[in-house]
């Protein structure tokens, strides 16, 4: 009988944090900000079918980045989480909150029982009915929750794009500012991403009941900045 | 969180995942009306016209002869773009509604997609037909559906009966107990080319006079000022008509019928005059 050689539980972990890490890293990022008239979700995608953004319940939105079938399956069972809480209590009851604690339950559980964890980080963003009631929950591979306000960003290269948005953002702006300095943001310094690269949906703050509105590939550019 | 593996997958049926999940409402195993005196909802009428579809319902629930609610509501909104208007026991006619509204949700939120207006009458047929054990205890529950079909640009409509069978009209559709009566008058004042005024008007003459001669349908109540409610679904979507354009109207149509006796007043049945002449 072959004896299994010893792993510290440290590497294990690290092995799989570093395993999901790249995972993700392949994919493209994606940012969510927020601006007066609700929340903004601008996504390097060149799919027009395969969405990364998509609606959740009236006020949330699901957004993921990474390995396309796994965040799809989490958002399927959102909407369904969603759709049967507020069957069951009312629809005033379904909030961002309690679906991102689910994740966080399930990325974590897989992160450590399952042979592989899920390459994906996810986003459940809430718009509010004022600037200060937004919630963004920005939940990471092994289950790790964030609670950010103000913009939030999934993917790879996080850190440079949250340093520029960090620079250009600014409170109470309009769709088409906040959409520029989003795109910017995406490219960076060096490239510049036109309709074509890029999947938008927006929450809408004065929405009376589902909020959530794609803008869809033919109308982006009306939404854009002149290249 | 419901996670499901791929064969037992319930895909984008919300009705089948409330099933799943415990949600699903069990059929009385004896005939309740018997016992207990079911909340009933009545008279309803659809109507196609050149920009679409008007729904309407008249406001009464009754149990046997009590009028259980004077304003109760019978046309909703299905989705942007259709509507459903029920008859029948009003509990489960409501939550009949209340799932196929989600149904309808929830497949364009699973799918990205939205369900074709075909799609979503079948999909009504289905919770119709599986009431049926529910309905052969006393709880019947009929509905119409009317929407605006985006794909072939007009509007449409669909009856239903108790065991789910689906029927497509062409011009008009009604259910309850006045909508017989409420589908003459529509019948004999339909043409091709209805304008929005013609066929609010012709819902609003077709629920009064279905009213005037069914105790369980309610007219207009001045007193109170509760009307029918009236809606139009068109390619903008699903518009309820405020209730101050349905009180006007009426005041228009009373003023017809009254004119039409030359008393200033809507005569009485034909019975009471013969009895005068006497």
């Amino acid at each position: 009988m072959s004896m299994p050689f010893y792993v510290a539980p440290e590497q294990v972990m690290k092995d799989r944090a570093d395993y999901a890490r790249k995972g993700i890293a392949r994919g493209r990022s994606l940012v969510a900000v927020q601006f007066a008239g609700g929340i903004a979700i601008v996504a390097e995608n060149p799919s027009t079918t395969l969405r990364k953004v998509s609606e959740i319940y009236d006020r949330i939105a699901f957004a993921g980045v990474g390995k396309y079938n796994e965040f799809d399956q989490l958002r399927i069972a959102g909407v369904r989480a969603a759709d049967l809480k507020g069957f069951s209590y009312s629809r005033e009851d379904v909030d961002a909150r309690s679906l991102g604690n689910q994740y966080a339950q399930i990325l974590g559980q897989v992160f450590t029982h399952e042979m592989k964890p899920m390459e994906v980080e996810i986003l459940v963003a809430e718009v509010g009915v004022a600037e200060p009631d937004d919630q963004f929950f920005h939940i990471l591979y092994d289950g790790t929750v964030m609670d950010e306000n103000r913009f939030t960003v999934l993917g790879g290269d996080a850190d440079a794009i949250a340093s520029r948005l960090e620079a250009t953002w600014a409170p109470g702006l309009d769709l088409l500012s906040v959409l520029a300095l989003a795109v910017a943001a995406l490219a960076g310094p060096d490239r510049s991403l036109v309709a074509s690269d890029l999947e938008v949906a927006v929450l809408d703050r004065g929405a009376q009941r589902r909020s959530f509105r794609r803008i869809e590939r033919a109308e982006l550019p009306a939404f854009l900045p002149e290249a | 969180m419901p996670f499901f593996a791929p064969s037992d997958d319930p895909g984008p049926d919300f009705a089948a995942l409330a099933k799943i999940q415990g949600l699903a409402p069990i059929a009385p195993l004896s005939a309740v009306d018997d016992r207990l005196r079911i909340t009933h909802a009545t008279t309803v009428v659809a109507v196609r016209y050149v920009d679409g579809v008007v729904m309407a319902g008249d406001r009464r629930a009754t149990s046997g002869n009590i009028i259980s609610h004077r304003a109760i509501e019978k046309v909703f909104p299905a989705d942007r773009h259709s509507g459903v208007a029920i008859a029948g026991a009003a509990g489960p006619a409501m939550e009949m509604v209340k799932l196929f509204q989600l149904q309808l949700e929830h497949y364009e939120k699973v799918e990205g997609s939205q369900l074709s207006l075909e799609g979503k009458a079948n999909q009504l047929g289905q919770m119709v037909r599986n009431n049926l054990p529910a309905a052969m205890q006393g709880l019947v529950v009929v509905p119409i559906f009317a929407g605006f079909d985006v794909r072939r640009e007009t509007g449409r409509l669909f009856q239903y009966d108790i065991t789910g069978g689906r029927y497509e009209e062409s011009n008009f559709a009604t259910s309850g107990s006045g909508g017989s009566l409420a589908g003459s008058v529509v019948k004999m004042k339909f043409h091709e080319g209805l304008t929005r005024d013609e066929a609010v008007d012709l819902v609003i003459t077709a629920l009064f006079e279905a009213a005037d001669e069914d105790s369980a349908t309610g007219g207009p109540d001045m007193v109170r000022g509760i009307y029918p409610v009236v809606a139009t679904i068109t390619l903008d979507g699903f518009e309820r008509v405020l209730d101050a354009e349905i009180a006007e109207r009426f005041v228009g149509l009373l003023d017809v019928l009254a004119s039409r006796d030359g008393g200033g007043r809507i005569s009485e049945t034909a019975t009471e005059t013969a009895g005068g002449a006497l």
